[in-house]
């Protein structure tokens, strides 16, 4: 169905045409196969949940009259008994950026029918996203123990940073953790060969949720931890 | 294209991901300036890039059909409006609430003179 011949007249349309043909014709508007379409637009709702958090948290921080912990203290680390700010948060965010190559890499190698090392690769990206859970496990344990980090009140400032704190990265450790388990299952369905006759779209949209992932760390690795 | 599945060199995701190892590197380096509106500025900057090249390349938006890109990236501009609206909010409260610390808690003879009104 998504292979639906292409109108003769299509190839003549360019830009706005192209969508008003697309939206207005009796038949299926997106021309990719349904699970990318669902795929987005489940994403679509997601931004605006993350949004949400992410517009709450700008703005108890811009109506709290207490001074703000300072991120890039709060999330130093000591290598060998010096403290490198912000250090831990580097190394999360280059862990997920390199997850998110991987997981680029196994989509193309999906639609060359690569079963081994699109498998390969995306175990590895799940082992990455394992990892990037892990490293937040010990951040949350550092503020909770070192810091006295709580969800009404701290003792560095400003009681609204660990609702804040918890809400946002807990909500996206959750959605790691659940990339995890989606990715390796499907990895697992790669390798068995149950994708051969359907074809490998469910390897790219397995990788949209992943880049997604990857996408709103961008933005809380900017407003939250570099602000 | 978008039928047979999207298939692109493997050369530009190499490039792509080498390019989001830099804006990482660089957005994690604005941590050492001064808080002033040039690091907010280059934290923002760096960040749309990133976005930007991770929806573009790495999920193939800049290959799919108008239809589904506008369907997708269309709706959450309605987010900037909340964004505004929330920005403007914050800082009423932060005024409202700074007005409120900075009054004397023990009552001033004229709240004093209210009070004694609202007894009889």
């Amino acid at each position: 169905m998504a292979q639906e011949a292409v109108s003769a007249g299509d190839a003549q349309q360019a830009g706005w045409e192209t969508i008003v043909t697309d939206w207005s014709s009796d038949k299926q508007t997106f021309r990719v196969p349904w699970g990318k379409a669902m795929m987005w637009i489940f994403l679509l709702s997601d931004t605006f949940i993350f949004t949400c958090f992410l517009t709450g948290y700008m703005n108890v921080r811009m109506s709290t009259t207490v001074p703000w912990p300072n991120p890039s203290e709060v999330f130093g680390l000591d290598v060998f008994g010096v403290s490198v700010p912000l250090l831990l948060i580097g190394i999360m965010t280059f862990d997920l950026i390199t997850s998110s190559g991987t997981m680029a890499l196994a989509v193309n190698f999906g639609y060359r029918r690569d079963r081994g090392r699109t498998a390969a690769l995306m175990f590895l990206t799940a082992g990455f996203g394992a990892l990037f859970v892990g490293m937040q496990a010990f951040e949350w344990t550092e503020l909770i123990l070192k810091w006295g980090i709580r969800p009404w009140g701290n003792p560095l400032g400003a009681s609204q940073f660990g609702a804040c704190f918890f809400m946002i990265t807990g909500f996206h450790g959750l959605h790691v953790s659940a990339g995890v388990v989606y990715l390796s299952i499907v990895a697992m369905k790669v390798l068995r060969g149950d994708y051969e006759k359907k074809g490998y779209e469910i390897v790219e949209i397995a990788g949209l949720y992943w880049h997604f992932v990857d996408l709103v760390w961008v933005f809380i690795f900017a407003v939250f931890y570099l602000w | 294209m978008a039928a047979e599945g999207q298939q692109h060199p493997l050369k530009i995701y190499f490039v792509i991901w080498g390019l989001l190892f830099v804006f990482s590197a660089a957005s994690y380096f604005t941590d050492f300036l001064p808080h002033n509106a040039f690091r907010q500025g280059l934290i923002l900057l760096f960040m749309i890039l990133k976005a930007g090249f991770i929806v573009a390349i790495f999920m193939h938006m800049a290959w799919e059909r108008r239809a589904l890109i506008y369907a997708i990236l269309g709706p959450p501009i309605v987010l900037l409006v909340l964004i505004g609206l929330m920005a403007v909010e914050g800082d009423y409260t932060e005024l409202k609430r700074l007005d409120f610390f900075s009054k004397p808690i023990v009552p001033t003879r004229q709240d004093a003179g209210h009070e004694a009104e609202a007894a009889h």
